[in-house]
């Protein structure tokens, strides 16, 4: 496998140019032209009517749901609303998309000319749109047998068409220059602040392993002050956040390696695999494709009324940024760690638990640590573990008064998770209470040390360091319940050790 | 009894329905009969659904389906309109045996209003076509001459109402498809306000063009029929959110024969001349005689666009139409070819549409997919839409001096079969009066005007958009001085 120089190096010699285009499923309850619901994991071809299916004789009608979202989107990000615009048919064949062609638009956008800033390194970067246009997406296709899984090999095919008609927005980005170095983070910090944005709005459930929010990453490099635009590659599917820094970063080495040879980059579509990081050619295509672009003559223009527009302009949620700017303060928080909060899905979170009188440390530590985890190995967002902040103050303050311990702390957590009980019934019911009456420990601790001679015999000789396992004994013998530095204390005291 | 039944219009079998003097069974029965009995030789219908139409026919007989003034008579469907269970074949082997999961909004409608559905006419493939020859299945003949072309592409719809083996029909009519084939077999055929009538299930051939309408052998029929069919779609988004146009009223008022003041105006672009029969031309000058006599005012307008509507119409048609047949991919239904488990899947696409598609459906989709291409997009496609514009501007300039706009409604009377068959540009000309209308979107009526060399010849009259009434007031005026056209017996055939 070729060794891929590092952003920082070809930045030296080249300065990137990234593009990206990003495609949203709407969260709309139907399709966006006909009544099907849209439901994720549904049973293959359950959620299908003539319309969506592209049946003779069927027509489309437009989700004013999926408009109105739409012009959200554009609003949160700045842009112009368009005051008269066109849906567009994008000719095409291919299996998964049932009329052959793909309702979009095309020379008129619904919203044009936004801009989303990102902060990198301390640095805010501009990231300007070009347009965000509604279009429908495309049904599912599944290619059996071949080595590839891609259609050309495969022995045969099965088709989806759920997915066919569901309302997808694409967000077209110019080109971003002047990130250096930095690009691979400014891509990957785009697609995060975007993610923000679209989730604040509550028009998707932008989950990238869902397919919700997907990802094109467009790269060229130019020689270094030359301001000449270099030939892009187009990589497609970049599913993740992690795989948009990724394929960026591959891709300014591989480019950066031919052009060094005095090779040139070939305008080309390229796939990203997860597994190793690194982009390859798609198939290559003999000839351009004619899309074929004409208005949509099954609908009529979309003509959004100034004082609609004006209203959801009005009712549009706080911007992420904004939001941050106002807990910044309360949460006494640096952008960096708003940044990492708001990257963990927690930001929310954390802010209400603070709310709840959690000091904004101990907030912070526990929903970026502990819950994190454990939403993690659940495979759940933060969000959905069956804890709420209220409940999450509280275990923080009966740490706080020294009602529990750091471990027993986790332990009320763990019951609060696992019976969604209140934290308080948790404590009763498993009695999770801190014992650190020296009386009560002394039993347990002389025990300890009766059981293991050899143990207390080597600090008594001054292996301070071996008092841990006599510790770690007490500890299982009250089940986690005693406060481990006063069994510490005793047992050094009981063997005579220095403490 | 029989007999009697089928030479009826629809508003009488509505009646004697209704009143009890027949039943929709006895009637649909005659009419199934009459098919039987000469549809061999016309080749009106793909497809008689004799089940259906007599379910249809118990259920408006039992008393507790629908009513209303056409319920229990008798309809012959173009087979480009959807109907649940029921093939729809749009005269083509590429939908052979498809079976729609739905009913067209149209259908609906009909159904809604008791009327019993006969079955499936022909019509050229994807109507395309003014002959009905394009049809895959073989062409049909026109009751008046079985070796003249019906006119298309409804031509089995026509030729149906003329055959007497149904009152009335359904066609669409995307460049005069309704209006021609009235013309030549002496039918009142109606093309409504573009967005007057649900497409929603209508197969597409043009969107932008495409619009169902009503045949009969009667005006007044022919208004019944356009109520029962017409309004407001929320299925279609290019369905006007109006009421229907109160055409049955004025098919009934244009019976009194009164057009006093009527402001009538020839349009000089298509009123006649090289490429115009002198019958067409005589009784059209004959019908304008008649428009005075009872109290128009006939003076001539012209309208300069109207010479390039027929390139534009070539170019918007096709286009749509590429990418409206994209859809028949040999994926979801329909035909399928070459499928033998080596064959790629654009093998199959490809060898499936080479099989499934007739030359003229053929000719529109490559002249279609190089008008839309990159490059040449503004040139044709850009230009066309232009004409359209200017094309409506002249409509709007004329109206503004007359209530109506009158034109022969074709060049010429049906013509033999085989006679344009190689010829498209002969061919294309027969809708060189209706495009305009089309174009534009507006009302236009054909209505009988006279016979030529023992042929029927029809006047196109035009109204503003919405206005489909004023259509039927004028032909129901002339219908009403003239006669009607065909005799009251049927046809011997
Ligand atoms: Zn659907």
């Amino acid at each position: 496998m070729t060794t891929i120089e590092s952003a920082a190096d070809v930045a030296h010699r080249y300065d990137p140019v990234i593009g990206l285009e990003t495609h949203v499923e709407l969260g709309t309850a139907s399709k966006m032209f006909c009544g099907c619901p849209t439901t994720f994991g549904a049973e293959p071809n359950t959620q299908v009517c003539p319309v969506c299916l592209g049946l003779p004789g069927s027509l489309p009608v437009a989700n004013a749901t999926a408009i109105e979202s739409t012009i959200k989107i554009g609003l949160a990000l700045h842009c112009d609303i368009a005051s008269w615009c066109r849906f567009a048919r994008k000719n095409y064949f291919y299996p998964d998309m049932p009329k052959d062609f793909q309702i979009s638009q095309y020379d008129e956008p619904l919203c044009t000319d936004g801009h989303l800033d990102v902060v990198v390194d301390g640095r805010t970067f501009r990231v300007e749109i070009e347009r965000v246009h509604l279009e429908e997406d495309t049904g599912k296709s599944l290619h059996v047998g071949g080595a590839t899984g891609r259609i050309h090999g495969a022995d045969h095919s099965l088709v989806d068409y759920n997915r066919a008609g569901i309302p997808l927005v694409e967000i077209v980005t110019r080109p971003v220059l002047g990130t250096g170095a930095l690009a691979p983070e400014v891509g990957k910090a785009y697609v995060t602040e975007l993610r923000e944005v679209l989730r604040g709005l509550g028009v998707s459930d932008v989950r990238m392993e869902q397919g919700s929010l997907r990802c094109d990453v467009n790269l060229s490099l130019s020689p270094a002050g030359s301001g000449v635009l270099g030939t892009r590659s187009e990589t497609k599917n970049v599913n993740s956040l992690r795989s948009v820094e990724r394929a960026i970063r591959f891709e300014m080495g591989r480019q950066a390696e031919l052009l060094d040879a005095g090779g040139r980059v070939v305008q080309e579509t390229r796939h990203f695999h997860e597994d190793t990081g690194v982009t390859t050619p798609g198939r290559s295509k003999e000839e351009a494709t004619d899309y074929r672009y004409f208005p949509e003559p099954d609908l009529v223009p979309l003509a959004p009324d100034a004082a609609w527009v004006e209203r959801l302009r009005a009712g549009l949620p706080e911007l992420p940024a904004a939001r941050r700017a106002r807990l910044a303060a309360s949460l006494e928080a640096s952008e960096f760690e708003l940044g990492s909060m708001a990257n963990a899905g927690v930001l929310e979170l954390v802010a209400e638990t603070v709310a709840a009188g959690a000091p904004a440390a101990e907030a912070r530590n526990w929903w970026l640590g502990y819950l994190a985890q454990q939403a993690n190995a659940a495979g759940v967002e933060p969000a959905e573990l069956a804890i709420t902040p209220a409940q999450v103050a509280r275990v923080v303050a009966l740490v706080a008064d020294g009602t529990l311990s750091t471990g027993l702390a986790r332990q009320a957590v763990d019951g609060v998770l696992e019976t969604g009980s209140s934290v308080d019934e948790v404590v009763a019911a498993r009695g999770l209470v801190r014992v650190s009456d020296v009386d009560a420990l002394g039993a347990a601790v002389d025990a300890a040390i009766a059981a293991q001679p050899d143990v207390a015999e080597k600090v008594r000789g001054g292996k301070v360091a071996a008092a841990g396992a006599l510790v770690g004994a007490v500890m299982k013998a009250t089940r986690g319940q005693a406060d481990a530095k006063v069994v510490r204390e005793l047992v050094l005291s009981r063997l005579g050790a220095p403490g | 009894m029989s007999t009697e039944l089928t030479t009826m219009t629809g508003a009488e079998l509505g009646a004697a329905i209704a009143a009890g003097q027949t039943s929709a069974v006895e009637v649909t029965q005659a009419h199934l009969d009459r098919i039987a009995e000469v549809d061999g030789r016309v080749h009106a219908y793909l497809h008689v659904d004799t089940e259906g139409a007599l379910a249809a026919a118990r259920a408006v007989d039992s008393g507790d389906g629908p009513r209303g003034p056409l319920a229990g008579v008798p309809l012959a469907l173009k087979d480009v309109i959807v109907t649940r269970g029921v093939p729809t074949t749009v005269g083509s082997r590429i939908l052979e045996g498809w079976l729609p999961p739905y009913d067209a909004t149209v259908t609906a409608k009909l159904k809604a209003a008791g009327i019993v559905i006969l079955g499936k006419t022909n019509m050229d493939e994807f109507a395309m076509g003014s002959s009905t020859e394009n049809s895959a299945y073989g062409p049909t003949r026109n009751p008046w001459d079985l070796d003249r072309v019906p006119g298309g592409s409804s031509g089995g719809s026509s030729a149906a109402v003329a055959a007497y083996t149904a009152p009335l029909s359904i066609g669409t009519d995307t460049g005069g498809s309704i209006r021609q084939p009235a013309a030549v077999t002496g039918l009142v055929g109606h093309k409504p306000t573009y967005g007057g009538v649900s497409r929603y299930g209508l197969v597409a051939f043009s969107s932008s063009l495409d619009q169902a309408g009503p045949f009969a052998r009667t005006v007044l029929d022919t208004a019944l029929l356009h109520e029962v069919m017409g309004g407001h779609d929320p299925r279609d988004s290019t369905s006007i959110d109006a009421p229907v146009p109160p055409v049955v009223a004025a098919a009934r008022q244009g019976a009194t024969g009164d057009l006093t003041g009527l402001r009538v105006g020839v349009v000089k672009e298509i009123a006649g001349g090289p490429g115009y029969e002198p019958g067409v031309e005589a009784a059209t000058r004959d019908a304008l005689a008649r428009l005075e006599k009872l109290g128009a005012t006939v003076h001539e307008v012209s309208c300069p666009s109207f010479t390039y509507a027929l390139p534009a119409y070539y170019l918007i048609a096709p286009s749509e139409c590429s990418s409206n047949l994209a859809r028949f991919d040999a994926v979801r239904y329909g035909l399928r070819t070459g499928d033998d488990g080596v064959a790629s899947l654009e093998e199959v696409m490809s060898l499936t549409r080479q099989a499934g598609f007739g030359a003229e459906v053929k000719r529109r989709i490559i002249l279609g997919t190089y008008a839309l291409s990159s490059g040449y997009y503004d040139a044709y496609y850009g230009s066309a839409q232009k004409v359209r514009t200017l094309i409506g501007r002249d409509f709007a300039a004329a109206f503004a001096h007359a209530d109506v706009l009158v034109s022969p409604s074709t060049p010429t009377v049906a013509f033999r079969i085989g006679e344009r068959a190689d010829d498209p540009l002969a061919m294309y000309a027969a809708d060189l009066c209706t495009l305009p209308a089309s174009l534009a979107g507006i009302p236009a009526i054909s209505v009988p005007s006279g016979l030529s060399e023992g042929l029927p010849v029809g006047l196109q009259v035009m109204a503003p958009a919405l206005a489909d009434d004023r259509c039927y007031r004028v032909a129901a005026a002339l219908e009403a001085d003239h006669g009607h056209p065909l005799t009251q017996e049927a046809p011997s055939l």
